[in-house]
């Protein structure tokens, strides 16, 4: 190579990076002009067996928050705003390329969901170097908050959370002390039924077999007769309504139909009964549970007045909150320039989001800890009682931030070996 | 006595430079006869040892067996199109998941007139009928749109339309009917069986079983076990259409037909047989055969949920299982599926694994037949035709 083409190499590369890093602070502000729409994305699961419903829960509550505010004012200046909902399904191929597509349009200002924590692990990243801001209304897996995603905030509480009351539930409330589990080798299932494992042997109880299931198969009986074989007291299973409601059943195959049979909110919703039919007779699960409060009564008003259904969850309440935080966030940070547009800085709406204190959301008084977690809601138990969830107890709930760093303390070593995989 | 080593002049002397030169011919199937042989003194180890107990394996073995019968039935129709066109209908899993899924509107139908209650084995073999009449039809349209335009391309080339056409027609279910799953209702059929011994009381008073939704305690060789009768009748269907399929073709004049089209297609038009005609009814004879397979799946209580996904696994594992038995090979993919149903119910205990590690069984053992025995276990050498 002659020196000019190498000297030339080197202008054309410089060129490159000098375009490269003018783009990149192009990404930093999303600049919407006075005419244009700010855009807040949907990644959430709308196809997939047994996840739909959920999704479309989902989507229905940014709806509300749409239909409710569905305009930001920056200087008294009022800028439309629109959804742009994508099918994330509920695993990492769906999550990454919603993400991919979210980050190249420069017009999304944020993004509610995504859904489960198998999109949500591999979509962080992507996040994380466009510089935006997502909410996650049900992305429950613990590591998600420890892993320095910058990118990643949820409304909804971690499963070290929900897994620690639940085993504490199983504990003392049901009195079991052997116990089964079962996860679905997802994120969420797996990390949840760590925590649930970890605390429920911290309790006391001893866990007598644990096995995993693959999302999609439809035979569990082979499965179910080396958990029989245990005789557990309780099977737990951090899994979601397909597999479920396959294992609720096939229980009777190998005489496991008298054992109770848990799950959590993957589970949680008419869904499950309406897939294992008279099998999910006495079925336990534990989900986020909406404060009840006028305002969460009136969303769930005009959610059936809207839709005209039943909400199949309640993280319509999770993700009407993460829709507002938005707009608030944007009407926050946004400015106007010389030309009229309207400039949010990624950065300042991050910082917004993770340091709110004292929202008052659907769900309760929301405190992030800038760690990305915004909780407030508690963990409700439900149990399948003459075709539908009843409520029978709950716990936790308005946790402030300071509660949430000790119970992140606490649960630090049994993630780690839980939750490692995810995040290579 | 000369000592064998004695160089290449001396015959069958084993030298160092002749096992050097073995294996490295043939490593890939002494590792797989280690492989083999690490399983099998394993799992005699976990049976000796009682890490592996003998009611969950006899208990899973049940249950393999009625899996298996499934896939065997599925096997059928991936090998019969092989067999002809030596193509792998990558859309077979979808042709079993559309009779499934037309099957549920059937039996919805069925129910609601009474006729579920009233005349069970009637309103089953209605739910059979329309649900193997669906598949038929998604066959035939797909074997008209997708493979005949390309009958004489590459091999690739209908193998890749296979998989786009699965695709479709899992996306076509998925937007027609939407992602929730449509669960097929609770079948009984009961018998009275009198002086029956884990029979249970029948409506009316009497003893007997619950042919399709029961399941009863058995002893078996000492040991507590569950069985529901529909395994067995599962089973039964399954092998009764499969020795009506054999028989199909060895004794008809239209099998022969099919035979002489496998073998060589231009030859069997030179002799007057409508090669389409019979490509069209190898379509039929497999699509119909994963319609019956997909609505008794569906019916076994624990399964019936119905969904525009529920045909993705086990085509694939049919498709294991026909390779397994020897792809176009009719006795081998029932001997496949079966073989497959129980090594992946009783492989997890016997080698003390997770289950979620199943597939790992599965494949490994298809990976071990390609190694050992590449034609598969009743495999034949095909015709060597591209």
């Amino acid at each position: 190579m002659n020196p000019i083409r190498q000297f030339t190499t080197c202008l054309l590369a410089l060129a490159l990076l000098a375009s490269g890093s003018i783009a990149l602070a192009q990404g930093e502000n999303v600049v919407i002009p006075p005419d244009g729409e700010i855009i807040i994305g949907v990644s959430a699961a709308f196809s997939g067996e047994g996840l739909a419903p959920f999704g479309n829960n989902i989507r229905n509550g940014a709806v509300l928050g749409h239909m409710n505010r569905p305009s930001a004012t920056v200087d008294g200046v009022e800028f439309a705003i629109a959804l742009d909902p994508q099918d994330s399904q509920c695993n990492a191929e769906g999550g990454v390329a919603v993400a991919t597509r979210y980050t190249s349009d420069p017009s999304v200002v944020g993004v509610v969901g995504p859904m489960c924590s198998s999109a949500c692990t591999p979509a962080a990243p992507i996040y994380d170097a466009a510089g935006f801001t997502t909410i996650s209304p049900s992305c429950t897996a613990p590591a998600l908050t420890q892993s320095g995603f910058a990118s990643f905030n949820r409304t909804v509480p971690s499963d070290a959370n929900q897994g620690k009351f639940a085993a504490e539930y199983i504990y003392h409330e049901l009195g079991v002390r052997r116990l089964a589990t079962i996860h679905d080798g997802s994120p969420y299932g797996e990390g949840l039924v760590g925590v649930v494992s970890t605390n429920f042997a911290a309790l006391g109880g001893e866990v007598v077999a644990a096995d995993a299931v693959t999302v999609g198969d439809t035979n569990f009986q082979a499965l179910l007769s080396e958990i029989a074989e245990a005789e557990p007291e309780l099977i737990y299973c951090g899994c979601f309504p397909a597999e479920g409601a396959r294992l609720i059943q096939q229980r009777a195959d190998v005489g496991l139909e008298e054992v109770p049979f848990m799950g959590a909110d993957g589970i949680f919703g008419p869904e499950l009964i309406e897939l294992a039919g008279e099998a999910s007779e006495g079925v336990y699960a534990s989900t986020p549970r909406p404060v009840s409060s006028a305002a969460a009564d009136d969303l769930t008003e005009q959610y059936l007045e809207t839709f005209t259904e039943e909400p199949a969850a309640g993280f319509h309440t999770n993700s009407y909150d993460a829709y507002t935080i938005f707009v608030n966030g944007i009407e926050a940070v946004g400015t106007l320039d010389d030309e009229g547009n309207l400039v949010v800085n990624r950065a300042a709406l991050s910082d917004f989001v993770r340091s709110l204190q004292n929202y008052p959301g659907v769900t309760g008084i929301i405190n992030c800890d800038g760690t990305g977690e915004c909780i407030t809601t508690p963990v409700g138990f439900y149990q399948v009682q003459m075709g539908e969830f009843v409520e029978i107890g709950m716990a936790g709930g308005g946790m402030m931030a300071d509660d949430m760093m000790d119970d992140d303390m606490d649960d630090d070593d049994m993630d780690d070996d839980d939750m490692d995989d995810d995040e290579g | 006595m000369a000592l064998p080593l004695t160089g290449p002049a001396g015959g069958n002397a084993i030298t160092f430079g002749r096992i050097r030169r073995y294996i490295a011919r043939n490593t890939l199937q002494i590792a797989g006869f280690i492989f083999l042989a690490v399983l099998i003194v394993s799992a005699v180890y976990n049976l000796a040892t009682g890490i592996a107990r003998p009611h969950t394996l006899l208990q899973n073995f049940f249950f393999g067996l009625s899996t298996g019968s499934i896939y065997a039935l599925i096997a059928l129709g991936y090998t019969l199109v092989y067999g002809i066109l030596f193509m792998i209908n990558f859309a077979h899993g979808e042709v079993f998941m559309a009779g499934g899924y037309i099957g549920y509107f059937a039996i919805i139908f069925a129910n609601d007139r009474g006729w579920l209650e009233q005349h069970t084995v009637f309103a089953l073999f209605f739910t059979i009928t329309i649900a193997a009449i669906f598949s038929v039809l998604i066959a035939v349209i797909l074997e008209r749109v997708a493979y005949r335009p390309l009958r004489g391309a590459p091999r690739l080339v209908p193998l890749i339309t296979a998989i786009g056409a699965s695709i479709a027609l899992q996306q076509l279910f998925l937007r027609l009917f939407g992602a929730d799953s449509r669960r097929y209702p609770n079948v009984h059929y009961y018998i009275e069986v009198p002086g029956c011994q884990v029979c249970k009381e029948i409506p009316g008073g009497a003893m007997g079983l619950d042919l399709v939704g029961g399941i009863y305690k058995v002893t078996l060789f000492g040991l507590d076990i569950r069985l529901r009768p529909i395994w067995f009748i599962v089973l039964f269907l399954a092998c009764s259409l499969m020795i009506a399929l054999w028989f199909y073709i060895q004794r008809t004049k239209r099998g022969k037909a099919m035979r002489a089209v496998a073998e060589d297609k231009n030859t069997a038009a030179l002799m007057g047989i409508d090669v389409d005609g019979i490509i069209v009814t190898t379509f039929v004879l497999g699509a119909a055969l994963a319609g019956a397979a997909a609505v008794l799946f569906l019916i076994i209580p624990g399964n019936g949920q119905a969904t525009p996904f529920i045909g993705f696994f086990p085509g694939i594992k049919a498709f294991t299982a026909a390779v397994l038995g020897g792809i176009g090979n009719i006795p081998g993919a029932a001997v496949g599926g079966l073989f497959l149903g129980v090594i992946e119910a009783v492989g997890p205990p016997l080698w003390n694994i997770d289950h979620q590690l199943k597939e790992i069984i599965v494949f490994g053992l298809l990976i071990l037949v390609l190694i050992l025995r590449p034609t598969g276990i009743f495999g034949e050498i095909l015709s060597k035709r591209a």
